[in-house]
């Protein structure tokens, strides 16, 4: 009896503010002039939203991507250092991500600004200030610099559990550095690289802060759409439709990258037999 | 060596680049200028008008309220609900578990955007209670998340053994189940106060009524050019949050000691 009566308030509360808000945001999603339609979704192909999809993908790849190759090498640094710096490296690492998240983006205003602190320093080599706010780069940078710690700590944690008597025997049989990670390094890591890879695909697919911050408004990702539908436009119905085209995304990225990382731990224990 | 030497250039490099920004935030809140560009001099104006300016102080005020009663509103129902979980058949419980996962695997636009369109469905004006709800909602999952493991490890039948030796429900419930969950408990509260205090996209959807956290204050201000009050804001916010971590790190390894 205590039993089912605890968990009811929960059961109650999610019924109400997490199924019936989708459900929700699902009905609006094909309303169109009071009558059921698909006119939200067939809007969303016309090409000028084909386009704020493509560079939202784009630049969450690129984001992705950069962090995966910054971040690879510095998880495999900490993974191999003393514990003594280690616990002060991996602490440095998370400081930054206890800040506000706005306040992250808002030092880089400060840095970037055509009267900021990188014009600055480079007028001191002569070089004419210019604007670095406005730029693809300007977000590109900013994602990375935000998103980073996420790619590094999974990839970390993965790191430092490896059994590392495996490396050990592979050096004994005869293997190279090279060997060593493309054979046992990385097959092993791959689970952290891919939870890695969601969060910061993640967040870089669905802001529309960071873009609205550096880019001002005339630049639109997937999430300035969303925000701007809503708050700005007022077409909600258009707006509930890029959000559960967003959210079924998402959805099917993580499947897929958790289908592939319960592969890869098979391989990857097979390939060691 | 020299591959030692590449490695400390690489790791310095990363760490300049996480700690450059935060650096000149902090320089320039004590700069005697209104651009960033130069360094003018010394001042604590910044400290002194932030202190004055109203918009801030009164969403500091928010947001530390409604943190503090989002982990404890969140923690109290989200403690319950794992208990109750815990003893579901198999496939109700993972059927929860999916719809719990929902406001964690969801991105926060979507989370944010929906809970606004049933506020305002519900004819509820958006201010201070909407993003109460609002943050418990994605509060509680974590909650759940953190409390349900500790009920795992706990043996079997506690429960059953408690009430068969008299003790009422509610007395086994709080004399014998809480005190294994504890830590649960404990890192759930800690986990939903973080989470309520930085977010900032959900509250800009769930909030209106001239009430916003420190989040919406500072976009709102960012939005505007750059202003030295929010670096003087990110500065006070810093050393907060160094001194919390310094603390935290100090008493996990006293604990390690004993």
């Amino acid at each position: 009896m205590l039993k089912k009566l605890t968990s009811g308030p929960y059961m109650v509360w999610s019924l109400l503010f997490i199924i019936v808000p989708i459900v929700l945001v699902g009905t609006f999603s094909f309303v169109e002039d009071g009558s059921f339609s698909f006119a939200n979704y067939s809007r969303f192909l016309e090409p000028i939203y084909l386009k704020v999809l493509g560079r939202s993908v784009k630049i969450a790849i690129e984001a992705t991507i950069v962090c995966l190759f910054i971040g690879y090498p510095l998880a495999l640094i900490l993974a191999k250092m003393k514990s003594k710096y280690r616990t002060i490296a991996v602490m440095l690492l998370v400081v930054p991500m206890w800040m506000n998240f706005l306040l992250r983006t808002y030092a880089w205003l400060t840095i970037l600004n055509k009267n900021g602190v990188l014009n600055h320093i480079l007028g001191l080599f002569g070089v004419e200030p210019m604007s670095f706010l406005y730029t693809e780069g300007a977000v590109l940078v900013v994602m990375v610099y935000n998103f980073l710690p996420f790619m590094v700590l999974p990839i970390y944690t993965v790191l430092t559990k490896m059994d590392k008597s495996l490396v050990e025997a592979a050096e004994d049989l005869g293997a190279n550095k090279g060997q060593v990670f493309y054979k046992i390094t990385l097959p092993l890591s791959l689970s952290g690289v891919l939870s890695g890879i969601s969060m910061v695909f993640m967040p870089a697919v669905s802001t529309f802060v960071i873009s609205n911050l550096l880019y001002g408004g005339q630049y639109m990702l997937i999430g300035n759409l969303i925000e701007q539908q809503f708050l700005t436009v007022n077409n909600w119905q258009f707006g509930s439709a890029i959000s559960i085209l967003l959210m079924i995304m998402i959805l099917i990225s993580m499947a897929v990258m958790n289908k592939l990382g319960d592969d890869g731990i098979e391989q990857g224990g097979g390939n060691l037999w | 060596m020299v591959s030692k030497w590449i490695k400390r250039l690489y790791t310095s490099c990363i760490f300049i680049f996480l700690y450059a920004p935060i650096v000149v935030l902090i320089a320039f809140s004590f700069n005697d200028a209104k651009t960033t560009a130069k360094w003018e001099g010394f001042t604590l104006k910044w400290y002194q008008s932030l202190f004055q300016n109203d918009y801030i102080m009164k969403s500091l005020y928010y947001t530390v309220v409604i943190a503090i009663l989002a982990a404890v509103l969140s923690t109290i129902i989200g403690t319950f609900a794992a208990f109750g979980i815990h003893y579901m058949k198999h496939w109700r419980q993972k059927f929860v578990l999916n719809i719990n996962a929902i406001p964690i695997l969801n991105p926060d636009l979507v989370t944010g955007v929906s809970l606004m369109t049933l506020f305002v469905w519900l004819n509820m004006s958006l201010g201070f209670f909407t993003m109460l709800i609002a943050h418990m909602t994605f509060c509680i999952p974590y909650v759940v998340l953190s409390v349900l493991p500790k009920l795992k490890q706990m043996p079997t039948d506690v429960l059953e053994a408690a009430m068969d030796l008299g003790a009422t429900p509610w007395d086994a419930f709080r004399k014998v189940i809480i005190p294994e969950i504890t830590p649960g408990i404990i890192s759930g509260a800690l986990i939903a106060f973080t989470l309520s205090i930085d977010d900032f996209v959900i509250s800009f959807f769930t909030t209106g009524n001239g009430v916003s956290n420190l989040s919406i204050a500072i976009y709102s201000m960012a939005k505007r050019g750059i202003k030295p009050e929010i670096n003087a804001l990110s500065t006070l916010m810093f050393i907060t949050i160094l001194i919390l971590l310094l603390i935290i790190n100090k008493r996990t390894s006293n604990f390690e000691e004993l």
